[in-house]
């Protein structure tokens, strides 16, 4: 590969001829690396039509007055003054949203770190079943079910139960209360979190070199803790970037499954999202400038947390 | 590895490897198999419950409290109601299950095509931006499609594509995570196989049709998965309005929203949705371990 950035190019009388030559070499790159280029041609026109030209819409629409009927009028940072001082409904939904985050995310990532650590042990028939049983709750849309749980009449599976064990006598609203949707939701939650990162855990555990726990036990690991803090944690750092990505983002989308399981607007707010609230904006209301402020904040919400999170793993055992 | 162990670990069935022995109590391993049963319990009771109350008889649907666990007379009267329900659709029934089947088939394929194409040079080459695409990718990675969706719409109607397949399918052919996982998976396969291809005089298209991805079926066995998991679950969808375009889930949810008089129907729609992707991971699920072993973030 031509060096680009050669000192001589760069600066002296040579300057002009050295950046069209740079520029000459590139250009000979690139049409040596012709195939690679075609070969990314489709997924990339797809991934630029509808990821990355969307995200900076969304950032471009956030500035302006925009009703989908009218052209959009730039109004600065009016819609962000809005959602943040104005608007109770976001303030809950932020709320709502960062609470969920803050259980699910860590929970998440913990959960399917711990059952992916102790399912591996396990001789290999019974490590595939569990796998398979953890792992069901994403695969499987079973909301249906959950409502039957959690129905608030007597016939409801918790409700009948705590009334013949007599622990309640009236059923529990679940699902139309909004001191009890909140749990109820997260336990949902917690059932299904169990995902990628959790196969990502499964995976990266098998594949560790057997000889490093051999060698720590020579050098004086005793238990199974120190084991994992001193060889299978520094080992599995690649999986812990990537689960915690995955984790993390999964821990912000909640807003279709909790549609799915309460309705939407879920009573009194309980449940409401950042997500239910760009829902409400952009395609009920059609204040599409306020609807894509929300999108804009909840990206950088997203990124942001994630940014933060790889960048402290990133240090673990350095 | 030597698997020589002693004691239980000789019976059959038990073949603990010896390395695992180090370092581990037998309380705790007590306390990990407890934990793992109390756990594995509450994971498995939903689905359980999905699978009997579908066999329960009207009788048995009734019974005060509810028999969670077991159905004594088990009987297929409720997939019976299901099939009669949607013989009354307004639009016949067959068209959900084929809009669910034709999106999930199509957008799958469409994803690993696309993707394990894209995947290729980022993984075997090192050209101009074959880093910082990479990177973008890894950061895509961090939002989800909400963020997306609102002006995704404005693009659709520009393309005159809302209300058409074309709406759910094409996005779903550059899902980020596909060509994040499959580009990782390629970096493990040796670059020799596709030198010996090279020396032969192969081009590139069929260095990688022929060479590469026959290596790299665990990958896209595991694209496959994730893929399905959303197209085959996806009730609703912001661009689609007419009825003949929506899928499966969207049509049982509106055959059993009536509560407990149709649990039991309601449950054998469930029971039909998730047995399609739980006996795809059953079938593919070895292959998807040995994908993951490759999904780190290596700096």
């Amino acid at each position: 590969m031509p060096r680009l950035n050669d000192p001589r190019y760069l600066s002296g009388p040579n300057r002009q001829a050295g950046r069209q030559t740079r520029l000459r070499r590139l250009a000979d790159t690139i049409r040596a690396n012709r195939s690679s280029y075609l070969f990314m041609a489709p997924f990339s026109v797809v991934f630029i039509i509808f990821t990355v030209l969307p995200v900076l819409m969304a950032i471009f629409y956030s500035f302006s007055y925009f009703n989908l009927l009218e052209a959009p009028r730039f109004i600065g940072w009016t819609n962000y003054r809005r959602l943040l001082l104005e608007d109770d409904v976001f303030i809950l939904a932020l709320t709502n949203t960062a609470l969920i985050a803050v259980v699910l995310g860590p929970a998440g990532y913990l959960l399917s770190f711990m059952f992916a650590w102790f399912i591996n042990e396990l001789p290999p028939k019974i490590r595939a079943f569990l796998t398979l049983l953890f792992y069901a709750p994403s695969l499987a849309n079973i909301y249906i079910i959950w409502q039957l749980f959690f129905s608030s009449d007597a016939y409801g599976i918790i409700n009948s139960y705590l009334i013949s064990l007599g622990a309640i006598f009236e059923p529990i609203r679940w699902l139309h209360d909004a001191r009890t949707l909140m749990p109820v939701v997260i336990i949902v939650l917690l059932w299904a979190s169990l995902s990628t990162s959790f196969l990502a855990f499964i995976a990266g555990l098998q594949t560790i070199d057997p000889a490093l726990f051999e060698a720590g036990a020579v050098d004086g690991v005793r238990n199974r803790w120190q084991e994992l803090w001193f060889i299978t944690l520094p080992t599995l750092r690649p999986q812990l970037m990537f689960s915690a990505i995955m984790s993390i983002t999964a821990s912000f989308a909640v807003g279709d499954t909790i549609t799915r399981l309460v309705g939407f607007p879920s009573p009194s707010y309980a449940v409401h999202t950042i997500m239910h609230h760009l829902q409400d904006y952009g395609y009920i209301r059609f204040d599409m400038g306020y609807a894509c402020a929300i999108a804009t904040i909840l990206f950088l919400l997203m990124v942001s947390v994630n940014e933060v999170v790889q960048m402290f793993l990133r240090r673990i055992g350095k | 590895m030597s698997r020589k162990g002693i004691g239980f670990s000789q019976l059959p069935g038990l073949q603990f490897p010896a390395r695992r022995r180090i370092n581990r109590s037998r309380a705790g391993n007590m306390l990990v198999i407890l934990f793992l049963l109390f756990c594995g319990t509450f994971t498995a009771l939903p689905m359980w419950f999905a699978l009997i109350t579908a066999l329960k008889p009207l009788n048995e649907l009734w019974l005060y409290p509810p028999n969670l666990l077991f159905v004594r007379q088990p009987s297929l009267r409720n997939y019976a109601d299901l099939f009669l329900l949607m013989s009354e659709s307004w639009v016949p029934f067959t068209r959900y299950v084929f809009n669910s089947i034709f999106i999930t088939v199509a957008g799958t394929a469409g994803n690993v095509i696309f993707s394990s194409m894209c995947a290729y040079p980022l993984a075997k080459k090192r050209f101009p931006g074959s880093r910082i695409y990479f990177r973008i990718i890894v950061f895509s990675l961090m939002f989800t499609q909400t963020v997306t969706s609102l002006p995704a719409y404005q693009i659709m109607s520009g393309l005159g594509w809302i209300d058409t397949y074309f709406a759910l399918l094409v996005p779903a052919f550059a899902m980020p995570l596909g060509l994040y996982l499959m580009r990782q998976f390629m970096l493990s396969i040796p670059d020799s196989i596709l030198e010996s291809g090279r020396i032969d005089g192969a081009g590139e298209w069929k260095l990688f049709w022929i060479l590469l991805m026959p290596q790299v079926k665990p990958a896209w066995l595991t694209v496959i998965i994730f893929s399905m998991q959303g197209l085959w679950n996806m009730a609703s969808s912001n661009y689609i309005y007419r009825e003949e375009l929506k899928t499966l889930p969207y049509a049982l949810g509106q055959i059993v929203t009536a509560g407990f008089a149709r649990a039991g129907v309601g449950a054998a729609a469930t029971v039909l949705v998730m047995i399609v992707p739980i006996s795809v991971f059953i079938f593919a699920q070895s292959n998807v371990v040995v994908t993951m072993a490759s999904s780190g973030i290596k700096e």
